[in-house]
């Protein structure tokens, strides 16, 4: 069984660390992509280090809960967490995207162990969160699977699709979360293909529809745990979440979506998380 | 001569020779294989009755998934569905999978490598008067250029079953291409059936005739007729086209030194570009390729169309004599 950390401080520590993986790796790598990637750290931390039932010794136990990674490009953060989790050495970070790695640009499961599924082209996770969910549901298995989605891959038609086979099986067992963080590659959500409103459209689809800031901890661990109270239906968590969260010039920002910080930069990101990880230190003490 | 130990249907050139879709081989051939395995699983896309998939339905409700017209979706929720250990038989009509859903079969099925059957029902002129919009013939170009997928067309109903059966237990993704009309019962239970290894029906050695799908029993007529012109032809059943079965296809060019392929299909990136790939660098010999000449299909009866098209006896005949000229030169 993996560490299971419940002081809220230590979690908010992990999801720094994850942060300053992700800009030592893009940085490292050349090319990728930060925003998203950031801005979901806190919520890699509080699955890998409290909310999944798993075990990074044996990846591939039958009872583990599942988590499938839908929008594939914000990989940088799955993988520092896996890392600090213990799937495989943080020294292997560094090796994102290079050749020969097990760290593709777009995680491919066969290549890793820890890793459920392959993505990248957007829009396909959560059909395959839904299939395993109706796996689950056929076995009467007690694992859940949990989706993460972007909000941007919701223009993708396949998404409602899921959406809708989901809803119509009431897979109790699967949680969404989308992230919540406004932008897309070429621009804000809201410009590029108005979204909202979610919680409307995912309602009228027979979900139950949570909501959490997330880039607060207690929130996010509050949420999780009513996610389990809910028996007739799918969940989705509707995670508001600034990309590029914990690097002042990155939040908020489309533009960082696919680019990768240079040397200056790098080191700017990473004074500014260490700076915010020795308040979270102080705060714990 | 028909090659005794293919052990084909005694009765294949009688008028009265039994008729049957393949797609309902399938259907008989996906119980058995429920049956067998409780972890086969069905999906279907809103075309359970017409991809005979109803009949596991009924058998097993509680392992059948209804999604509604959305074959992005049927692939997809699949290939989740294999991770958890499932092998699921994905069945709608090939022009709408593996057509519309493509890029999710490469990421989802093929690179994840997970054990989904994707089986395209109504391919080809096959489909008949619904026209071209419904007649995929592009659907093997499409699975064969794919890493890690198994692409089988079976030349009739009982072979059908076979191969379901037999893909069942084949732990890789896998398309099977099933057609909607009638068509003559060319082997038995007992002809010999396995994933990779094509099957030599007629024996012959002027020219070969590799042929897949429902155009198999075309070529064993355009034998039969040259027999009495003293022309010897070997017909091979290439129902797996890829992997193709190599050894044969260079044996067959080797032995006959000219070769016809025969399909339902474009002439690009189909059977006879399989064939040609493998011939063309390692024994290389003149070929004709019967398909679909870069055009789309059209409405009419299934009969009428491949005779438009020019998928007959007739025009294998034809390609069998011009190669015997080329031969003579």
């Amino acid at each position: 069984m993996s560490m299971k950390i419940s002081d809220v401080l230590q979690l908010e520590e992990k999801a720094n660390l994850i942060r300053q993986d992700i800009i030592k790796m893009l940085y490292e790598a050349g090319s990728g992509h930060p925003a998203g990637a950031l801005g979901m750290a806190d919520i890699f931390a509080a699955l890998y280090f409290h909310i999944l039932n798993h075990d990074p010794k044996k990846p591939d136990w039958g009872k583990r809960d599942r988590l499938i990674l839908s929008n594939g490009h914000i990989c940088p953060a799955l993988y520092a967490a896996m890392a600090q989790a213990g799937y495989f050495p943080l020294s292997e970070l560094k090796t994102l995207r290079k050749l020969g790695s097990r760290l593709q640009g777009h995680p491919h499961r066969t290549a890793l162990p820890g890793l459920e599924n392959t993505s990248g082209p957007l829009g396909s996770g959560l059909s395959q969160a839904v299939g395993l969910a109706l796996s689950g549901q056929m076995d009467k298995a007690d694992w859940r699977v949990i989706c993460l989605t972007s909000d941007g891959e919701h223009d993708e038609g396949n998404t409602w699709e899921a959406v809708m086979l989901a809803g119509k099986n009431k897979l109790h067992k699967l949680t969404a979360v989308i992230d919540r963080n406004n932008i897309q590659i070429s621009g804000f959500t809201e410009d590029v293909m108005p979204l909202d409103n979610l919680r409307a459209k995912y309602e009228a689809f027979n979900w139950h529809v949570l909501e959490t800031n997330g880039h607060n901890m207690q929130e996010i661990l509050a949420v999780f745990d009513e996610v389990k109270t809910i028996l007739k239906k799918p969940t989705v968590i509707i995670a508001h979440t600034i990309a590029g969260k914990g690097v002042s010039f990155m939040e908020g920002k489309y533009e960082w979506h696919g680019k990768t910080p240079k040397k200056e930069e790098a080191k700017l990101a990473l004074k500014e998380l260490e700076v915010i990880r020795s308040k979270i230190r102080k705060g714990s003490k | 001569m028909i090659n005794p130990k293919a052990y084909l249907n005694l009765k294949i050139f009688d008028p009265d020779v039994e008729q049957v879709a393949t797609r309902n081989g399938y259907g008989e051939g996906l119980v058995l294989a429920g049956e067998e395995d409780e972890q086969v699983v069905a999906l279907s896309a809103d075309l359970a009755e017409s991809t005979r998939t109803h009949f596991f339905a009924e058998k097993f409700p509680q392992r059948f998934i209804e999604v509604g017209v959305a074959e992005q979706n049927l692939v997809t929720v699949a290939a989740g569905m294999a991770l958890a250990g499932k092998v699921p038989f994905v069945s709608s009509f090939a022009v709408f999978s593996p057509g519309r859903n493509w890029e999710q079969i490469r990421t989802t099925v093929c690179y994840n490598d997970v054990p989904v059957k994707i089986i395209g029902s109504h391919a080809g002129l096959s489909v008949g008067p619904d026209g071209a919009t419904h007649q995929a013939l592009e659907d093997i170009a499409l699975m064969r250029c794919l890493p890690n997928m198994t692409v089988i067309s079976p030349v009739d109903s009982i072979e059908a079953k076979k191969a379901t059966l037999a893909i069942a237990k084949f732990p890789k993704p896998c398309y099977l291409r099933l057609s909607r009309n009638k068509i003559p019962v060319v082997t038995t239970e007992d002809s010999p059936f396995k994933i990779g290894r094509a099957e030599v029906f007629h024996k012959g050695t002027d020219v070969a005739v590799i042929a897949t799908g429902q155009m198999v029993y075309k070529a064993l007529l355009a034998a039969k007729e040259l027999k009495s012109s003293k022309i010897s032809v070997r017909v091979i059943n290439c129902h797996t086209i890829k992997p193709l079965d190599q050894e044969l296809v260079i044996k067959a060019a080797k032995d006959c030194g000219a070769i016809v392929t025969a399909e339902d299909h474009q002439v690009t990136g189909g059977l006879g570009g399989a064939v040609a790939e493998v011939l063309s660098q390692n024994f290389p010999v003149p070929l004709r390729i019967i398909g679909i000449k870069d055009r789309f299909g059209e409405s009419g009866e299934s009969d009428e169309l491949f005779t438009k098209f020019g998928l007959t006896e007739k025009a294998i005949i034809s390609a069998i004599k011009h190669l015997l000229k080329m031969k003579k030169k």
